[in-house]
């Protein structure tokens, strides 16, 4: 029987320190200036009731309670995430194949692509990019049509899924641009990831007779989820904060909305602080659903 | 010369590698028969593990060429598919894959290239991991099995392809000391059992045990190769001789 030796007794760390104490002192100091300065030298007039109206509107004439700014632009937001997601995943695993592929093209149509959109800024990209696709790409594919010929309840199904039929190419637009863009981050997670998986695992799945394609399928991409999937988590967070961008270009998401809001209301600080809750009540449930699907590995084996 | 040619498994000719300006291989000539057990040894960074993983075209080479059973490897994804299937391989640090179990470990070739199904593919690697003695781990994950025994699953791995020659890239090189014997037996018994072998190996104690052929290699180059006991009594030439005075000495 061997003998369990009890470790050491160690000395409590105290749960707050000094340092601590000073840092919420400083903290706690900026606050109230920052409170002085807008009520007693702005002199600002708060009215969170006006901002609030935005939320929701009754119809004068029926007097049904319908979305007003605040949730049709959450509304839009969420679609653009939700769309965007996808077509941003797909494109970046396509795309991080073509990285690590044998075929100099792909490797070169692939680099390509990341470094122009990484080499430039978000904005410029969307301006750009928006005038070329809104007037040359969206009106080939005749989506315009679908408005005049599409039964009612297609058109409330699709309503629900890409927001207002008469805004569609615009949506479409914003979507492409947003998941083209993000896409590129996306690419790279997913080359690192793969690049991350050790030459002996590609060379024991070669040498045991798997041809390129069931290497990457059986071995390496299985293996490369684990390193891709905590980045990979964060950049959808990343791209449903900038879903914003899209704004610029008239998509009529939160931050478009918002804008309209503070303009008409001029209550500046409460429609953006508004907003700014709105993003993060979005934004905070999925990192928490990350991180739970982080610890619990999706299932996969850990090694 | 044209019927003994006919018998040889496997011919190397002239073969050249480089990386980059560095020549790694230099003038290669061997010849196996089918059935025949063939140790390389020689200094690290003689080459020894470029040559073989040339065979099995994990490595490209500029110059020469090999035979496979009478036909040329040339760089055709078919063509290396096929290679492989007669040609299995066990690598230093095993490269079991992490994230599946052992059987699967053991399943995934015969299904992907011999087209078994998944029953049959089972059923073979069942066969093949009690011929390695272990055929109780067969459903857990390699990190769960000790270096020796997932050394052993490398090898059962490589037998279920049912390959007509092995190759061993310093098997027992990243072993504890006390597992070592027990994957040198399985290498014996596959050794009597008559399959063809090339095994670059420290152990000089297997070599001579189950070698028909030693092949000495240093700078890229082979410098000999003799039986067995010629090689360890009465090495040809100097580069050996200090070799085997190394590491023999202790």
């Amino acid at each position: 029987m061997p003998v369990n030796r009890p470790p050491p007794a160690l000395e409590k760390a105290k749960r707050i320190k000094l340092l601590d104490i000073v840092v919420i002192s400083i903290v706690a100091v900026v606050i109230i200036a920052i409170y002085y300065r807008v009520e007693h030298v702005l002199v600002y007039r708060w009215n969170w009731g006006l901002v609030f109206e935005y939320f929701v509107r009754i119809d004068e004439a029926t007097g049904d309670i319908l979305p007003n700014l605040f949730l049709k632009g959450v509304a839009m937001t969420l679609r653009l995430a939700f769309w965007g997601t996808i077509i941003a995943a797909v494109i970046g695993i396509v795309m991080g194949l073509c990285r690590v592929s044998n075929s100099l093209f792909l490797k070169a149509v692939s680099r390509l692509y990341v470094e122009l959109i990484r080499n430039i800024p978000p904005v410029v990209f969307i301006f750009v990019f928006y005038f070329f696709i809104s007037s040359q790409i969206i009106p080939l594919l005749g989506l315009d049509n679908i408005a005049y010929t599409a039964s009612p309840n297609t058109i409330a199904v699709l309503e629900v899924l890409f927001g207002p039929i008469g805004l569609f190419t615009n949506f479409l637009a914003g979507l492409i641009c947003l998941a083209v863009f993000e896409g590129a981050y996306i690419t790279e997670i997913v080359r690192a990831g793969i690049q991350s998986i050790g030459k002996g695992q590609w060379e024991a799945a070669r040498a045991g007779g798997l041809s390129r394609f069931f290497v990457l399928r059986d071995v390496i991409l299985p293996q490369a989820l684990k390193t891709i999937l905590p980045p990979l988590a964060s950049q959808f967070i990343i791209l449903v904060k900038d879903s914003s961008i899209v704004s610029l270009i008239s998509v009529q998401e939160l931050t478009f909305l918002t804008q309209d809001v503070s303009n008409t209301t001029t209550q500046f600080f409460e429609s953006w602080m508004l907003t700014a809750a709105l993003y993060f009540m979005m934004c905070f449930p999925l990192a928490m659903l990350f991180q739970r699907f982080e610890r619990t590995g999706l299932g996969i084996q850990k090694h | 010369m044209s019927n003994s040619e006919a018998s040889h498994f496997l011919q190397i000719k002239g073969l050249g590698k480089w990386f980059g300006q560095f020549c790694a291989l230099w003038d290669i000539n061997l010849e196996v028969n089918s059935g025949e057990r063939v140790v390389v040894c020689g200094p690290s960074g003689s080459g020894k593990s470029t040559m073989i993983r040339c065979i099995n075209l994990l490595e490209t080479f500029e110059a020469g060429e090999i035979l496979i059973d009478g036909e040329k490897l040339v760089n055709n994804p078919k063509k290396i598919l096929a290679i492989r299937r007669k040609v299995g391989m066990v690598f230093q640090n095993f490269n079991l894959f992490p994230h599946i179990t052992v059987l699967q470990n053991l399943m995934l070739g015969p299904i992907r290239n011999l087209n078994l199904s998944k029953s049959e593919a089972a059923e073979t690697a069942m066969k093949y991991l009690e011929k390695v003695q272990i055929p109780e781990q067969a459903k857990k994950y390699p990190s769960q099995l000790s270096g020796g025994q997932q050394q052993r699953v490398a090898i059962a791995r490589a037998l279920c392809m049912n390959p007509e020659m092995m190759l061993f890239d310093e098997p027992t090189s990243a072993l504890d000391p006390e597992m070592i014997s027990g994957v040198l037996d399985i290498m014996v018994e596959l050794a009597e059992g008559g399959m063809t072998m090339i095994v670059v190996t420290h152990e000089m104690g297997f070599a001579k045990q189950v070698a028909d052929t030693m092949v000495f290699m240093d700078h890229g180059e082979i410098v000999e190769v003799a039986p067995p006991e010629q090689f360890f009594t009465n090495p040809q030439s100097d580069r050996s001789e200090l070799f085997l005075s190394q590491i023999l000495s202790h």
